[in-house]
C-alpha cells in the first residue's frame, strides 16, 4: 500500500514538478546522511549534503544516535555518518566494519584532541601549569578538592565509555587526584559552566574541536607527549613500573559509510571520500554557531560560497 | 519471629566474621557463575539473523509490522509536518502543504468545547498556542504524529491485555513478569535488537515507546475491574447480558475511573520517551532538547521541555473529557448531517479555507517567526545567580546528605555478602508468602550474583532505594492533601504531569551546575520523576473510598484524624501500594539517565553495553534490575496481603 502510494505520489511528481536541470547521478534513491547532538557533526555534514546535492544526488538527513546509528548502517537504513572519533567510536565502528556492512571511509582532516584542561585563572594557584609536575604539588591538586574527594584533588573526566586511561594515568604518574567520571559530555560542560562562573577551581577533560576551548579561557594540561609505547609497555617513561605514564594521543575523526553506497552512488562514493576539513575551520565554524547564534544552514551557506574551489574538485 | 531472629543473626555474623572463612559468599566463585551474557547474545543473534518460520524470517515478519505501523505514522506525519509529498529527500516536492497552525488550533479548540466546554478548549488552545508562540510548532507537530500513533497502541493493547488477565488468571499470571520486564528492562538494553528487528527511525521509536508506556494500562485495567462492586456484576448476571456485553457495557464502564488513570499514565509515559525515541531517528521536541542542552543553552532545553508538557496535558485532559463525554452521553440527534456533527463539519471546514488562505497569506500557514517570543536568557541567568551566591550553601546541604546518609549506606550494602542476602531475601519470602514466594524471590537476587553484577546492583538499590523513600515520604502528604480539595488536587495534578513529562535532562543540567555530578544529582533527577505515582496513587485511593463508610465513621464520631487513620488510609491501602509499587518501578526506569551524570549503577552498565553495541551485556544488566524490581514487587505485594488480611479487608 505504501510502496503504491509513494509510486503514485513520484509519477505525480515528475508529471507537475518542474526539475530543476541536473547532473546525471546514478541513483535518484536519497542517500541518508545521520545527524547526531552536536554541532561541529551536523556542520560536518551538511556540507557533504550540501556538496553531494550540487551534484545533483538526492540527499537526506536523518537523526540518528551516534553509537546506535550503526546498526542502521550495517543494514543500509542509513547510508553515511560524517564524524566517528578515533577516541569514543573506534570499538562501534571496529565491530561494524568487521562484519563487512560499513566501509571507514578515510578521516575528515579533523584531529580529535582530549586532555585535561584547567581555565586561565587557576594559573594564580598553580603556576607551574600547564606542566603536569604542578599537580604532584599537594597544595596545588588540593585546590581542585571536593568533600567527597579531600585531601586529594579532583579530575572530573568523560564518561567511563569513553575510556581515556585517566584512573591509569593518575596512578602512573602518582598524582593526588582522584578521577570521577562524568556521564556524558553535556554534564562535564555544565561543571565547568559552573566553575567558570564562580571563579571556582576545576580540572576537567575537554575536547576539541568543540565551542568549550573557545568560549572560555584556558589550557590543556602537558603531559609527556604520548607514544605507542607508553601504553604498552611499562618500562617506556618516568615511572618504570606502570604504563599510561603519559598523555593521550589524538586521533582521526573518520567517516564511514553502508557498504552498498559504493556501488549504488560510485560518484557521491568519491566525493565523500575526498572530503576533508580542517580542526581550525572547523572550530571557528562551531564557535559561529554556538556562541554566536547563527544557525547551522547559514554557516554551511557561507563556508559553500567561500570554498568553491575545494568542494567542485570532490565531485569531479 | 523467632525464625527472623536466627536468620538476621547468622546474616550478622556472616557479615561481620565470614570473610576470612568464608570469602566465597562475599565475592562469588567462578564456578557458580552463569555465562548468561554470551547466552542472550547468541539468542538474539539467532533470532535477528537465522530464526526462520518456514516462509519468511523473523526479521521479515517485524519489518512488515514496521511498514503496517508506518503508513499511518507517515499520514499523521504529513497531515501535521511535512504535507504531502512527492519524491523522498532533498527532491522532494510539496504537493500540498500540512493543516496550518490556525487550522490545527481550531480543531483542537473544537474538540475542547465539543468533549468538554468552553474552558477545556481555552486549555488545550492555550497549550497549542504555547506551542506557536514560542516557536516549537514544527518539532511539535513531528512528536505528535508519532505520539498520536504510539499512545491509542499502547491504550488499546493494554486494555486487551489487561481484559485477559482478568478473564483467564494463568494470562494474568503469565502476564505479570512480562509487564515487570517491559517497564524495568532499560529501554537503552533492547534498543539495539529493536533497530535491527524494525529498522532505523520513527517505527522503531513508536514500538520502543509502546513497549515502554503499555504496561501501567494492562496493571490497572486488571485492577480496576477487580474492585468493580459485587453489585454491578450480579445486576449484568441477573439481566442476562452475553459475556461479551458483560465486559463491554457493565464492566469496563463502571472500572472507567480507574481505566482513565491508565489512559493517563499511557501520554505520559509515551511523552517521557521521545527523548530516547529522537534518538533513534523521531527527531522532534526530544532532540531539540537534547541538542540544546549539549550546547548548554538551558533556555531553549526548558522552552522544547514545557512543550512537551504542553502537548502531554492537551492530549491528556482532551482524552479524559472524551472518555466522560461517552459515559455521559446518548441524547437523541437532530436530523441532518451537518447538524449532527456540528464540530466535525466545522474542523472539516476549516481545514481547506485556512488552507488555500494559508497559500495567499504565508503568515497564515505557518506562525510567522517575527512574532515568536523566547524566555531568551532568563534561565541560564537564574541558574547563574544561584550558582554564584548560593553554590556554597547548597554544597554544604549537598555534603551533609551525602557524608552522613548516602555514602554510609552505599558501604554499608556494598559490604553486605551476596549469599547471605540471598538467603535472607528468601527467609522474607517464606516467612511471607511460603517455599513458592521463597523461590520467587531469591531466584532473581542469586541471578544477580550469578552474572557477576553483584555490587552494581548494590548501588543501584542503594540508589533506587533512598530514592523512592524520599518520594514516599514527600508524595503520600501531598496526596493526603491534595485528595479532598478539589482545586488543589487540580494544581497537583498539573504539577506531577509537569515533572513526568518535563524531560530530566531538562532539569538535570542545572542539577549538575549547582550540585556537580555524582549520586545526588542522580538521586533528585529520581525522585523529581518517581514521585508522582506516589502522589497520585494514594490520592486516587483516598478518592475512590465509598462516602458511605466516611458517613458512618462520622456518625459513630470519628475524629478527621481517626478517619483519615482507621478508615480512608485502610481503605485505599491497595490503591497506595500499587502507587509505591509503580513508584520503585518509575524509579528504575531512571537508572539510564541517572548514568548520564556519572552513577556506577545497572544503569551504567546498560549505557557502556549500548556504546559498544552489546547486546547481551546490556540484555544481561537489563534483566538484573528487572530481577530487583520483581523481587521489590512480589514481597512487597506478599507484605501488603498479609496486612490486609489482619485489616480484614480480604476474605
Amino acid at each position: 500500500m505504501h510502496r503504491v502510494l509513494q509510486a503514485a505520489a513520484l509519477a505525480a511528481a515528475l508529471a507537475f514538478a518542474p526539475w530543476q536541470a541536473q547532473a546525471e547521478v546514478e541513483s535518484n534513491d536519497p542517500i541518508k546522511l545521520t545527524l547526531h547532538d552536536w554541532t561541529g557533526q551536523l556542520i560536518t555534514t551538511q556540507i557533504m549534503g550540501e556538496v553531494l546535492k550540487r551534484a545533483g544526488y538526492n540527499v537526506d538527513y536523518v537523526q540518528a544516535d551516534y553509537i546506535a546509528q550503526f546498526t542502521g548502517l550495517k543494514n543500509g537504513d542509513l547510508d553515511v555518518a560524517m564524524e566517528i572519533w578515533e577516541t569514543t567510536g573506534r570499538d562501534a565502528m571496529d565491530e561494524a566494519t568487521a562484519t563487512g556492512q560499513v566501509e571507514n571511509l578515510g578521516e575528515t582532516g579533523m584531529q580529535a584532541i582530549e586532555e585535561w584542561w584547567y581555565p586561565a585563572y587557576m594559573k594564580e594557584v598553580c603556576p607551574g601549569l600547564p606542566n603536569w609536575e604542578a599537580l604532584l604539588d599537594e597544595d596545588c591538586a588540593g585546590a581542585f578538592s571536593t568533600a567527597e574527594t579531600a585531601p586529594l584533588g579532583r579530575y572530573l573526566g568523560g564518561p567511563v565509555t569513553w575510556g581515556g586511561y585517566d584512573d591509569e594515568r593518575a596512578m602512573a604518574l602518582e598524582l593526588p587526584i582522584e578521577v570521577v567520571h562524568a556521564g556524558t559530555d553535556a554534564a562535564l560542560f555544565a561543571e565547568l559552566e559552573s566553575a567558570y562562573q564562580r571563579k571556582a577551581p576545576i580540572l576537567l577533560w575537554v575536547y576539541a574541536p568543540h565551542w568549550a576551548p573557545v568560549k572560555y579561557e584556558g589550557e590543556w594540561v602537558e603531559f609527556p607527549a604520548y607514544e605507542a609505547a607508553c601504553y604498552r609497555d611499562p618500562e617506556w617513561g618516568i615511572n618504570p613500573d606502570a604504563a599510561y605514564d603519559c598523555g593521550k594521543p589524538r586521533g582521526p575523526i573518520w567517516k564511514v559509510a553502508y557498504a552498498g553506497v559504493k556501488g549504488k552512488w560510485p560518484g557521491a562514493y568519491e566525493a565523500i571520500k575526498a572530503f576533508t576539513v580542517g580542526n581550525d575551520e572547523m572550530g571557528a565554524m562551531v564557535a559561529e554557531v554556538d556562541l554566536n547564534g547563527r544557525t547551522v544552514e547559514e554557516v554551511v551557506a557561507g563556508w559553500m560560497a567561500d570554498n568553491e574551489d575545494r568542494w567542485s574538485g570532490w565531485i569531479e | 519471629m523467632l525464625s527472623w531472629l536466627i536468620g538476621l543473626g547468622l546474616f550478622a555474623l556472616l557479615w561481620l566474621f565470614g570473610k576470612p572463612v568464608a570469602g566465597w559468599a562475599f565475592k562469588i566463585p567462578h564456578g557458580l557463575r552463569l555465562p548468561l551474557k554470551n547466552w542472550i547474545g547468541g539468542g538474539m543473534k539467532w533470532l535477528v539473523e537465522e530464526a526462520y518460520f518456514g516462509l519468511f524470517t523473523v526479521t521479515d515478519l517485524t519489518r512488515f509490522l514496521a511498514e503496517v505501523i508506518d503508513f499511518p505514522y507517515r499520514i499523521a506525519l504529513s497531515l501535521l509536518s511535512t504535507g504531502l509529498l512527492s519524491g523522498q529527500g532533498s527532491q522532494a516536492v510539496q504537493l500540498l502543504p500540512p493543516l496550518s497552525w490556525i487550522a490545527a488550533i481550531g480543531i483542537v479548540v473544537l474538540m475542547g468545547r465539543y468533549a468538554g466546554g468552553w474552558r477545556l478548549a481555552a486549555l488545550v488552545g492555550g497549550c497549542f498556542g504555547f506551542l506557536a508562540v514560542f516557536g516549537q510548532w514544527d518539532n511539535a507537530m513531528i512528536t505528535l504524529a508519532s505520539i498520536v500513533i504510539a499512545a491509542p497502541l499502547g491504550i488499546v493493547g493494554g486494555l486487551l491485555l489487561g481484559l485477559g488477565g482478568h478473564r483467564w488468571s494463568w494470562f494474568a499470571a503469565l502476564l505479570k513478569p512480562v509487564l515487570d520486564l517491559m517497564q524495568t528492562v532499560p529501554i537503552f538494553a533492547y534498543l539495539v535488537p529493536i533497530l535491527v528487528l524494525f529498522g532505523f527511525g520513527p517505527t522503531s521509536a513508536v514500538v520502543a515507546t509502546v513497549v515502554y508506556a503499555l504496561p501501567p494500562m494492562t496493571r490497572i485495567t486488571m485492577l480496576a475491574l477487580k474492585t468493580v462492586p459485587d453489585e454491578v456484576r450480579d445486576l449484568g448476571r441477573m439481566v442476562g447480558c452475553t459475556p461479551r456485553q458483560m465486559t463491554w457495557r457493565v464492566m469496563v464502564p463502571s472500572a472507567m475511573p480507574g481505566l482513565m488513570v491508565g489512559v493517563n499514565q499511557v501520554i505520559m509515559l509515551s511523552l517521557n520517551m521521545v527523548i530516547v525515541a529522537s534518538m533513534i531517528g523521531a527527531g522532534g521536541l526530544g532532540y531539540e532538547v537534547l541538542a540544546a542542552l549539549r550546547r548548554l543553552d538551558i533556555g531553549t532545553g526548558v522552552e522544547a521541555g514545557l512543550a512537551i508538557v504542553a502537548l502531554a496535558v492537551a492530549l491528556d485532559r482532551l482524552s479524559q473529557a472524551f472518555a466522560r463525554r461517552i459515559r455521559s452521553h446518548a441524547e437523541d440527534l437532530p436530523q441532518g448531517l451537518v447538524r449532527r456533527h456540528p464540530y466535525t463539519a466545522a474542523a472539516l471546514a476549516l481545514v481547506p479555507v485556512t488552507g488555500l488562505a494559508g497559500l495567499a497569506i504565508s503568515l497564515l500557514q505557518s506562525y510567522p517567526e517575527s512574532l515568536q517570543i523566547t524566555t531568551g536568557s532568563v534561565w541560564s541567568d537564574l541558574v547563574r545567580y544561584i550558582n554564584v551566591n548560593f553554590f556554597d550553601q547548597l554544597e554544604a546541604f549537598k555534603n551533609l546528605l551525602l557524608l552522613n546518609l548516602l555514602i554510609p549506606f552505599k558501604r554499608f550494602l556494598l559490604s553486605l555478602p551476596w549469599a547471605g542476602v540471598v538467603i535472607l531475601i528468601g527467609l522474607a519470602g517464606w516467612r511471607l508468602g511460603g517455599w513458592k514466594l521463597a523461590l520467587q524471590t531469591a531466584l532473581p537476587a542469586y541471578l544477580i550474583a550469578a552474572v557477576g553484577l553483584w555490587s552494581k546492583a548494590m548501588i543501584t538499590v542503594y540508589l533506587c532505594g533512598i530514592s523512592v523513600a524520599i518520594a514516599c515520604l514527600i508524595g503520600f502528604p501531598i496526596g493526603i492533601l491534595a485528595a479532598e480539595r478539589d482545586r488543589l488536587w487540580k494544581g497537583v495534578q498539573l504539577a506531577i504531569d509537569t515533572l513526568q513529562t518535563l524531560p530530566s535532562f531538562v532539569y538535570l543540567m542545572p542539577a549538575v551546575m549547582l550540585f556537580r555530578v555524582g549520586d545526588f544529582t542522580a538521586m533528585i533527577a529520581v525522585v523529581a520523576y518517581a514521585v508522582a505515582p506516589a502522589i497520585r496513587y494514594t490520592a486516587l485511593g483516598l478518592q475512590q473510598v465509598d462516602p458511605q463508610l466516611i458517613e458512618a465513621g462520622k456518625a459513630a464520631g470519628c475524629t478527621r484524624w481517626q478517619l483519615l487513620t482507621k478508615i480512608k488510609l485502610k481503605l485505599a491501602l491497595p490503591e497506595i501500594l500499587l502507587g509505591i509499587n509503580q513508584t520503585i518501578m518509575l524509579a528504575l526506569s531512571m537508572l539510564v539517565i541517572t548514568a548520564l551524570v556519572g552513577t556506577r549503577d545497572l544503569g551504567q552498565e546498560v549505557y557502556i553495553a549500548l556504546t559498544k553495541a552489546d547486546t547481551g551485556r546490556g540484555l544481561v544488566a537489563g534483566l538484573c534490575v528487572a530481577c530487583i524490581a520483581i523481587v521489590a514487587d512480589r514481597l512487597i505485594g506478599a507484605g501488603a496481603g498479609r496486612l490486609r488480611r489482619r485489616l480484614g479487608l480480604e476474605r
